[in-house]
């Protein structure tokens, strides 16, 4: 077994009994990385990486260090990096060396993680492929000529292609389970609230989560309790205490209760991912679970409620990128207005303005009650939806994306791209906690299982994906390497 | 044709947290530019805001006072628009849920008493500054100002005149700085005056179309940009015009007032609720502390000041309409509480005059309440008249010392001694024999002569009451 295939729980063994140094393994990473034609990261950060490696190997020399001493990592670059350039993907920020950590890659740095660089990202988020990176797409490890997904397609990518032991991803309409699911690779998007937004760039405020892409569950568990808590700075962030995610890892699943919605096996989904799917549903069967169909009605709503909430606070969350204080600015501007014009329109790409213009239109003034005010009825109804469901079912099971990874370049209109989100904006709109394990292939391709569960209920979830996994070998499969 | 004004007019009055609304950066005035801007006030990518308690409890406060509705459950939302010193492109203010809902306030005019109507008051966070004259190709923006509270204060359309809107103001401002909400600087912007100015023909209920002024830092400005606006207005109209809804900025140096934007142009601000903030819960248990914790208002000072020191109404009006001279009474009352109406009167004589030759504010006088208090004491005690008094209070002013200091070192104590009085007297009686034959035969007012020559001879030191007394009794 190389060691570039091992889990974090593998690896940290490893590094306490020294059978490899972090130094020995951020060099193997490195060394992965810079052979690799993924794309996968936007910022290689080798050098800080071989410090914080260092540091690490001292600290577990003095028997100082922690499980997660050492081990490396991709860190999406929307998360704020002190001294370290954060692009969030886009022109705009190419320039952006940010001078301050966000809480999440603060509470990295201090579990003594080692950050092997910052990955490649849809711009500002938005995007379900990643061909929206002003860094150019990212491939997918399992067949290059694919999309890895997005908007976290770099992390995936990272880790399904043993880049990165795990990577950091933010979910905002699915942007962490769409490419996970896609690349084989298991992530959690965490409760709303659960993960401080501090320091992350905002694509969606009332959307956006960070949570871990990784290999396994006990991984993304490991990973979670050092992302997870309250935060003074994030006043949407949960006052809750944070459980140890790994604790009820082990837990029987014995009379577990999933529900399996209607509405996310209708029309668009690929029979081939629905197989899969079920077969995964089946093998909770056999260990001890029993599934019911439930009835998200309102589901149905859920693309065009997003495609209105979103871009409404997209539009103004992007203002602060004016051209006027930092990032990009337009060559020669004759005047305010000029500059304004400019900056924005050469800093951003397509989808982002698309995004804007759709917000813009939809707060202004005559717009507002019909659009905004209506979106935030529906994603209320949506959010009643799961409410009552989660009355009979434990946890919510279905596919995460209609599909398996598409071809680069193929989807060419924006509305067919934004359907490929269809079964993972609900779980944003309501705040609830998902994830993607991997659940079989189709076509070659990855295929993943999503899992909502009720507000809070991470270590369940985590428990559930685990059990899961000690009975199927989904998680430990790798790509193909050219 | 007769016109009636309208004004409404809507106050920024900044509130003195130590820190911003929504960051921990200070906000002390006149710091180096951009040195009290922190990563959430650049609205550097990422940074969150997060509410500063304080303001909360400070705007309660204002709304208490003004027997406001408060809204328990207010909500932050985002005032959409670019501007260099608005760093996010979106201002978070309050819109459709604001901290205080409609209260009222009286004003008074003269004899007559007016109450005026409080549409509302919200929290909001102030601006940057943009400085347009320091470089000639570029606008310099200082954000040391981005992110201080405001409590925006928004009347009904209830003045009639300048100077009901004035003396809206005016007691708006004394209410903040005895809520100790807000410092009240106008010089340095720390309460700021628009106002929404129409005309309409009298008898007529629909109102005019308004033109907003701004930029006005003043209560004389106030007063005088109003009027020029209702001019102007009338002039149009009675040309035959019509009045364009616009902002239009007043410029004191000119005293004139110009377009700034029409409504045309003015921005659609694509409010909605902020999402990175929760909506304000306010208990029960704060409301009730925070109204426990209210300090004695303007009202409530008056008539103590009245029932306790036995001042007249007028006195304590004035004492009490401006916070930091009913200080300044109540200090100097603490060692002189029997000389009240004395202490009143040396403050609304001889200081206020001289604050007002200097061009001072009352917190700037070079006396203190307590050694005025002290040369107060030496008039009740018979010390010194009060005609020395005033001699010794330019002294004090001039910094030449404490009372005492000075009534020793200029030997202005005045003479008790009935002898050496008597010596004097005696003197001023023998050569003056005319006078004194004119007084013997009815003439009274003589005896003011004798009085003169008394004091001049003792440097008018001597006491007043004494010399009188004596002289009639030597006379007679």
């Amino acid at each position: 077994m190389s060691v570039h295939t091992k889990t974090i729980a593998q690896l940290s063994q490893g590094l306490s009994s020294g059978e490899f140094s972090s130094v020995e393994l951020t060099q193997h990473y490195l060394d992965r990385i810079n052979a690799s034609d993924l794309n996968a990261f936007i910022t290689v950060t080798d050098e800080l990486a071989m410090k914080q490696a260092q540091a690490a190997d001292d600290k577990i020399a003095k028997g100082a260090g922690s499980i997660l001493t050492g081990i490396p990592y991709a860190h999406k670059d929307i998360f704020c990096t002190n001294g370290v350039k954060t692009s969030a993907g886009s022109k705009m920020l190419d320039n952006f060396i940010s001078p301050y950590d966000a809480t999440v890659s603060h509470k990295l740095n201090q579990a003594d993680l080692v950050m092997l660089g910052k990955a490649n990202m849809d711009e500002f988020a938005m995007g379900s492929s990643n061909e929206n990176s002003y860094y150019g797409d990212v491939k997918n490890p399992w067949n290059i000529n694919k999309i890895p997904g997005g908007s976290s397609g770099g992390s995936a990518a990272a880790v399904a292609g043993r880049l990165a032991p795990f990577a950091t991803g933010t979910d905002t309409g699915g942007s962490i389970r769409q490419p996970s699911s896609l690349c084989g690779i298991t992530g959690l998007k965490p409760t709303y609230g659960r993960v401080s937004r501090y320091g992350m760039i905002a694509y969606a405020s009332s959307l956006d989560q960070a949570g871990p892409m990784t290999q396994t569950a006990e991984d993304a568990a490991l990973i979670l309790n050092v992302m997870a808590g309250f935060d003074e700075k994030d006043s949407t962030s949960a006052e809750r205490d944070v459980e140890d995610y790994t604790a009820s890892l082990n837990d029987s699943i014995k009379g577990l209760t999933i529900g399996l919605p209607k509405e996310f096996f209708s029309e668009g989904l690929d029979d081939e991912v629905a197989s899969q799917v079920m077969a995964a549903v089946k093998e909770f069967e056999v260990m001890g679970a029993t599934v019911k169909e439930v009835s998200l009605p309102n589901s149905a709503y859920a693309i065009p409620t997003y495609y209105i909430v979103a871009p409404c606070e997209c539009s103004s969350n992007l203002s602060r990128l004016d051209g006027v204080r930092y990032g990009y600015r337009c060559e020669d501007p004759k005047d305010l207005e000029d500059l304004y014009l400019r900056s924005r329109t050469e800093g951003f790409g397509e989808e982002v303005k698309r995004r804007i213009m759709i917000g813009t239109y939809a707060l202004s003034a005559g717009y507002y009650d019909a659009y905004y005010l209506k979106a935030q009825k529906t994603r209320h109804l949506i959010s009643e939806d799961f409410k009552k469901a989660f009355k009979d079912v434990d946890v919510i099971m279905g596919p995460v994306s209609p599909t398996t990874a598409f071809d680069l370049g193929s989807v060419k209109d924006p509305v067919s791209m934004y359907l490929a989100d269809i079964y993972t904006l609900s779980a944003n709109l309501a705040g609830l906690p998902g994830m993607s394990i991997p659940a079989g292939f189709a076509q070659k391709l990855p295929v993943g299982l999503q899992l909502i569960g009720n507000y809070w209920s991470e270590s369940k979830l985590l428990n559930i994906a685990h059990q899961f996994q000690q009975q199927t070998d989904w998680h430990t499969q790798v790509p193909q390497e050219s | 044709m007769e016109w009636e004004t309208v004004i409404g007019l809507e106050i920024h009055a900044q509130l003195n947290t130590k820190s911003k609304i929504f960051s921990a950066a200070a906000t002390k005035f006149g710091a180096e530019p951009n040195s009290q801007a922190c990563a959430v006030d650049l609205g550097l990518p990422g940074v969150l805001p997060v509410l500063n308690k304080e303001v909360v409890s400070k705007a309660v406060k204002f709304g208490l006072a003004v027997d406001a509705h408060i809204n328990q459950r207010n909500v932050f939302d985002r005032k959409n628009y670019f501007y260099p010193d608005l760093p996010k492109g979106y201002q978070i203010s309050q819109l459709d849920w604001p901290i205080v809902g409609e209260g009222e306030i009286e004003i008074t005019l003269g004899d007559t008493t007016k109450v005026v109507g409080i549409t509302r008051a919200h929290l909001e966070e102030d601006a940057g500054k943009s400085i347009h004259d320091l470089y000639d190709d570029f606008t310099a923006v200082d954000l040391n100002r981005a992110g201080i509270p405001l409590l925006e204060i928004v009347s009904d359309p209830d003045m009639r005149s300048a100077k009901e809107a004035v003396a809206y103001a005016k007691k708006i401002h004394t209410l903040v700085q005895y809520l100790e909400i807000c410092d009240g600087n106008m010089q340095e912007g720390s309460f700021r005056c628009d106002a929404n100015v129409s005309i309409r023909p009298m008898g007529q209920e629909k109102l005019g179309t308004r033109a907003e002024l701004k930029n006005i830092n003043s209560f004389k400005f106030l007063e005088r940009a109003i009027n020029l606006e209702v001019e102007r207005q009338q002039d149009i109209l009675e040309e035959g015009g019509k009045v364009a809804q616009e902002t239009r900025l007043y410029d004191a140096v000119k005293h004139e007032t110009r377009s700034m934007r029409s409504k045309e142009e003015a921005n659609d601000y694509r409010y909605f609720p902020d999402p990175d903030l929760l909506p304000v819960e306010i208990s029960d248990e704060l409301m009730a502390q925070i109204k426990q914790e209210l300090p004695e208002l303007p009202q409530e000072k008056k008539a103590r000041f009245i029932a306790e020191f036995g001042l007249s109404e007028y006195d304590a009006d004035v004492l009490t309409s401006q916070k930091p001279m009913a200080d300044y009474f109540e200090k100097m009352i603490v060692n002189n509480a029997d000389h009240a109406k004395l202490c009143a009167n040396w403050i609304m004589g001889e200081l206020s005059a001289s604050l007002n030759k200097h061009q001072l504010e009352l917190v700037d006088a070079p006396i203190t309440a307590d050694n005025l208090s002290l040369l107060v004491n030496r008039i009740g005690d018979d010390t010194i008249s009060g005609k020395i008094a005033k001699d010794v209070f330019k002294a004090m002013w001039d910094g030449e010392g404490s009372a005492d200091e000075i009534i020793e070192a200029k030997g202005l104590k005045q003479m008790t001694d009935i002898g050496a009085i008597e010596v004097i007297v005696d003197e001023i009686i023998a050569n003056n024999a005319p006078q004194v034959e004119q007084f013997k035969s009815g003439n009274e007012k003589i005896l003011g002569f004798f009085v003169g020559q008394a004091m001049k001879a003792t440097q008018g030191k001597a006491n007043p009451k004494l010399l009188n007394e004596m002289l009639r009794a030597k006379l007679s």
